[in-house]
């Protein structure tokens, strides 16, 4: 069973406001899903030769701006929640 | 002649022979969803303006004569599927109201195509769920039986076509949200091959499984959508070099290998019957049934809920309250970012973020992340071994039908349990197809799943043509 202060250690990691109820529920769902994966400390790791199989190589593009559809910024500037000239505005940080 | 009951090949044909029009046969399924879909909850929102838009242009098309088969159909996008212009929700309260600055890849190779798009369909919250539940706006409810679930997460795209309320959808399948719905819901649904088709423009969930496809009332529609949707998309890194081509393939020229693992305690007899018989008609067709093994299968779901979730937490991190979305008020940044994501991610959701958090946390990734994608390596070496022996894998894909709404939403664990047959090939990235096979005898709808090797959609759709006849 992992502990209220783990779990609300991982709640802070992720950057998620949990209720007290929600932090209860979460201990005990947490605790079940995490004993379920115990089952592959049985597992034998296969060796290092088996895992280079994927054939696939790293797909890289140029290092050049794409051609965007016209009014491509400013659509995507309009779906935030707060912003001024153009620009996103984020709380004061310092 | 009732219009939404036919499929793409037979209002294509319509269309040609000027039996109706593009725009009656739009105000034919726009009729139909408000007259059914109150009670289902299929849709999310219509599109009702760009439908009649270019159900216009398409009738001006096909005036002229030379159009493309899904010129004129009215389909209808899973709402994790950007259609620029329109909102896209994931199911989320995070993003009630997000509307997309632009079109995913595949919405734009359908408008390419003429296709009409009615509506964003129903799923569970950003594609997390195996019912259609865990969506913030209600559960959809499975024609079949309305006290039952759809399954998901594509439940809205599943039960819009079941329900003749659009021609055919497109969905999207992480671990078996395109099969899984598509059993339950008694249509043909197809997960591709990772890389088959673009992810460009779909909310990301987990990025190494995500993949787009087609749910429709048959195989032949299937096809007819996947070959119009995949390929290769500059805007889609993880894309593959792929065209589509037809094949004729025959089911008496193939080994069909039927994993044991699959017939194991959990399926439920009536389930198993309803796959034993479709795998005793591709016998009768002349297909050689290979009893085969694929040892690793038992860990792939726990393999699956620590990778999955892993990726989730990193994806769903840019929900923060500041880039779109719901944002909270907050005394500093931080407080901004805990109480957006607090009030705006339902439970699962949240429940995910957490198992990945916690595996990728300090002391723990060894043990959880690491190890997982070892097991995703021998799950991969099961199916590529099967592969050398067997042309197909036939299997469930579910161990039940469609349960009872709220039957699981409590238990976690026995919600994901759903998907034990369909995660598996996807840890792989096979492609896979669910077949509609037969019904219980409460007249519930059951999926056979037909695995292949990856880029082999067209052995897969050829023989499902066949035993679909």
């Amino acid at each position: 069973m992992i502990s209220k202060e783990e779990v609300k250690h991982i709640a802070k990691l992720a950057r998620l406001e949990l209720t007290e109820p929600e932090v209860e529920k979460m201990q005990k769902d947490l605790s079940a899903i995490l004993d379920y994966f115990e089952l592959l400390k049985s597992v034998k790791a296969p060796g290092r030769k088996s895992l280079g199989e994927t054939k696939k190589a790293n797909v890289l593009r140029g290092d050049k701006v794409l051609p965007r559809a016209a009014g491509m910024a400013e659509k995507i500037i309009a779906g935030a929640p707060d912003k001024k000239d153009g620009y996103i505005k984020v709380k004061t940080i310092l | 002649m009732n219009l939404t009951e036919l499929t793409i090949k037979q209002s294509h044909e319509g269309l040609k022979n000027k039996e109706f029009s593009s725009v009656e046969l739009t105000k034919a399924y726009l009729e139909k969803i408000k007259k059914t879909d109150k009670e289902l909850n299929a849709f999310l929102s219509l599109t009702e303006d760009l439908a009649n838009t270019q159900a216009g242009k398409a009738d001006g098309e096909i005036a002229k004569g030379d159009f493309g088969v899904l010129c004129g159909i009215p389909c209808a996008i899973k709402d994790a599927i950007l259609v620029e212009g329109q909102k896209c929700t994931a199911a989320s309260k995070i993003l009630e109201n997000y509307v997309a600055p632009y079109d995913a890849t595949v919405v734009k190779k359908l408008k390419e195509q003429g296709a009409v798009i009615l509506g964003k369909t129903n799923l569970d919250e950003f594609a997390m769920g195996a019912s259609g539940e865990t969506s913030a706006f209600g559960a959809t409810k499975n024609p079949h039986d309305k006290t039952r679930v759809t399954g998901g997460t594509s439940s809205g795209s599943a039960a819009a076509v079941a329900a003749n309320e659009a021609c055919f959808t497109l969905g999207s399948d992480t671990g078996g949200s395109i099969r899984q719905p598509a059993s339950f819901c008694g249509v043909a649904g197809l997960c591709p091959t990772y890389g088959a088709v673009s992810r460009y423009g779909l909310i990301a969930h987990a990025s190494s499984l995500d993949q787009i496809g087609p749910l429709a009332k048959n195989v032949e529609d299937i096809e007819t959508v996947f070959e119009v949707i995949s390929g290769k998309d500059k805007m889609d890194a993880t894309s593959a070099d792929y065209v589509y081509e037809k094949s004729n393939t025959e089911l008496k020229n193939l080994k069909i290998g039927v994993p044991k693992e699959y017939f194991a305690k959990g399926l439920e007899p009536e389930v198993e019957k309803i796959i034993k018989n479709a795998i005793k008609k591709a016998k009768d067709a002349g297909a050689k049934i290979v009893d085969i093994s694929l040892p690793s299968t038992e860990y792939a779901l726990a393999c699956y809920y620590i990778i999955g979730p892993s990726e989730i937490s990193a994806n769903l991190a840019r929900f923060d309250g500041i880039k779109y979305g719901l944002s909270e008020e907050g005394k500093d940044l931080l407080d901004v970012y805990l109480k957006s994501k607090g009030h705006g991610f339902g439970a699962e959701v949240k429940r995910r973020i957490m198992i990945g958090t916690y595996c990728l946390s300090s002391g723990y990734y060894d043990a959880y992340y690491k190890k997982a994608q070892e097991v995703r390596q021998l799950v991969r070496q099961d199916f590529a071994r099967a592969f050398e022996k067997v042309d197909l894998l036939f299997c469930p894909v579910s161990p039940f039908p469609a349960f009872k709404l709220g039957e699981k939403l409590e238990d976690p664990l026995s919600m994901y349990l759903a998907d034990i047959y369909t995660i598996p090939s996807k840890l792989a990235g096979l492609p896979g197809l669910s077949l509609p096979a037969g019904k219980t005898k409460s007249g519930l709808p059951v999926g056979l799943q037909i695995i292949g090797n990856h880029f082999q959609e067209n052995k897969i759709l050829s023989c499902a043509k066949e035993l679909e006849a």
